[in-house]
């Protein structure tokens, strides 16, 4: 089964984890823009790691078979220093527009400052501007609040539901955020907020329609075959394999293919160029075995 | 005979038949005001936006020239060979041949913040454009930094099919990139004026790496030889003579072509005491 990790920062992943994924089924991700573990305090090196998203990650990517896609964004927790965060958002419209961005993203809120409400809504405005969907960081504190303003502020800013897709859910979140029209994803933690097993009842609950599995895996104690376990579960426990393909591969395409820069050709019957080119190793074409690790 | 057609106007031609007449037009009107712009003001945005959005309005097939196009292109810019390009790399360099030449710093920003802001593709659309760019004496440490990229598509962009890097870099640089070929296995006898920029160091440094894999046990390229022969010293050709004793045909048609070259008074002994050695090109030793 092929899978999509639509949310796993693999910049602070190892050769073994993009070898295992593909092993596993995963045949596309999005890497959003995030920190790095601490705060960055000059502009340019926000400019090196998104030329390193939209450059030397995809290409690493693409020699363990898998399509790499990115979304561009200041994040939240930097979005505090004001007078850095003022340069970063100049130097977002020179990467928003690149192929294979596919959201603005992430961003939101974490501590519900008022300057991470300036920056959120100012790149709600640019996502209109360049015609992506938004993905959003919801708060691990104070969660269930944060949650409903980021979506109030989407929709004030005058963004549709289904342009924005709400990332990081738990059982406490999802009803609202799928009543009212969003994408509801949700990241598989090892061992914090939601595990697989929960997320087997999630679905279950609430059946696939706009529901989004990833990992989220980065530099922390994460895993990266989080959506292909997830879907195996899934499957065990006898969660339809139409119900799993969409919530773990189908919905992701849907959601980030409204910014055009995605679609099931690009691994299913990739450019003739890219053959040559970047997808050397071309193990996605040999159509794989899926595997998956206990 | 008529004057050759310049590259800029073979481009236009392909495109012309490669895209749809509204694309055409648009990239067309993009080119003629970023040629006439300023690129300290309003041109090098006008420039960063085009470069993006030819991804979105051109597609990535190939361009397949045929044999005249071929042809056409190395009388227009001698080296230059399209043969594998993309429509939408040739659109790319379409833009950049258009980039105003006046202001010679402004011209070396614009591209350097246009590659340190690139995607792949934008990134590999570039190298391959270096021969076609304006300015030619700019965009030497541009090359080299193409060599360095750790990114395949990306080194044989600059490397392969690119009269430009045999024009402008020296020495060092130049033995940077003929070394990195072996080493990342792209085929030498893409590189355009590899014969030409042969040299003794070059020559030295291969049979050191020759060594290094013969130590390891590793495969050794038979294109190897061909930066040898014509600088072989006694030295050399000891390593060419084991060459051309090994089991691997390919491996002693390689020796045998670069004894050929050779002007080393040793070089014919070897060869007539050399039974049985196959008789291939360099094109089929990659």
């Amino acid at each position: 089964m092929h899978v999509i990790d639509p949310h796993i920062h693999m910049s602070a992943r190892t050769t073994d984890d993009y070898e295992a994924m593909a092993a596993a089924g995963v045949v596309a991700v999005i890497e959003p823009a995030f920190w790095l573990g601490q705060p960055r305090t000059q502009v340019g090196t926000f400019q090196d790691y998104f030329a390193s998203l939209i450059g030397w990650e995809r290409f690493r990517a693409a020699q363990f078979g898998i399509r790499h896609y990115c979304t561009i964004g200041l994040n939240s927790k930097e979005a505090n220093n004001e007078p850095l965060a003022e340069q970063v958002m100049e130097l977002l419209p020179l990467f928003a527009a690149k192929e294979g961005v596919v959201a603005i993203g992430e961003i939101g809120y974490d501590d519900l400052t008022p300057a991470e409400d300036r920056f959120f809504r100012a790149q709600l405005e640019l996502a209109k501007e360049v015609g992506l969907p938004v993905m959003i960081h919801t708060p691990h504190r104070d969660k269930t609040r944060g949650t409903s303003r980021s979506m109030d502020v989407c929709l004030e800013h005058g963004l549709l539901p289904h342009q924005v897709v709400v990332d990081h859910n738990n059982e406490e979140t999802v009803k609202e955020v799928l009543d009212r029209g969003f994408w509801a994803a949700f990241t598989i933690y090892p061992k914090t907020k939601m595990g697989n097993e929960r997320m087997v009842e999630v679905v279950r609950k609430y059946g696939p329609e706009r529901i989004i599995v990833d990992s989220s895996a980065d530099w922390g104690v994460s895993d990266p075959l989080a959506v292909p376990k997830t879907a195996k579960l899934m499957i065990e426990r006898g969660i339809p394999t139409a119900q799993v393909t969409a919530t773990c591969y189908a919905n992701a395409i849907a959601a980030y293919g409204q910014s055009g820069q995605i679609r099931e050709s690009d691994w299913l019957a990739p450019a003739a160029i890219d053959q040559r080119q970047l997808f050397s190793g071309n193990s996605v074409l040999r159509g794989q075995q899926p595997r998956i690790d206990a | 005979m008529e004057n050759p057609a310049t590259p800029v106007a073979l481009l236009e031609r392909w495109l012309s038949t490669a895209l749809a007449t509204d694309v055409a037009g648009w990239l067309g009107d993009r080119c003629a005001t970023l040629a006439s712009s300023d690129l300290a003001g309003d041109g090098a945005r006008l420039l960063f936006t085009t470069y993006g959005l030819i991804a979105r309005r051109v597609p990535r097939h190939d361009l397949a020239p045929d044999a005249d196009a071929l042809a056409a292109a190395a009388r227009a810019r001698p080296g230059w060979d399209p043969s594998r390009w993309t429509v939408d790399q040739a659109a790319r360099a379409r833009l950049l041949a258009a980039l105003p030449a006046r202001d010679a710093p402004a011209l070396r920003a614009a591209i350097d913040r246009l590659a340190a802001c690139a995607d792949l593709h934008e990134l590999i659309a570039l190298h391959h454009a270096l021969p076609l760019l304006p300015r030619p004496e700019l965009w030497a440490a541009r090359a080299a930094e193409g060599v360095r990229s750790n990114i395949k598509a990306v080194f044989d962009a600059v490397a392969l099919d690119n009269p430009y890097p045999a024009e402008a870099l020296d020495e060092v640089a130049w033995n940077q990139l003929a070394l990195k070929a072996l080493f990342v296995a792209s085929p030498l006898h893409r590189i355009v004026g590899f014969d030409r920029r042969a040299n003794p160091r070059l020559a030295r440094m291969l049979c050191d790496y020759a060594h290094e894999r013969w130590a390891a046990k590793r495969a050794i390229s038979p294109e190897l030889w061909r930066g040898v022969g014509p600088f072989a010293d006694d030295a050399m050709l000891a390593d060419l003579a084991r060459a051309l004793g090994e089991g691997d045909p390919r491996q002693r048609a390689g020796a045998a072509l670069a004894l050929r070259s050779s002007p080393h008074p040793g070089a014919a002994a070897l060869l007539a005491q050399a039974g049985g050695v196959p008789n291939l090109p360099w094109t089929a030793l990659a």
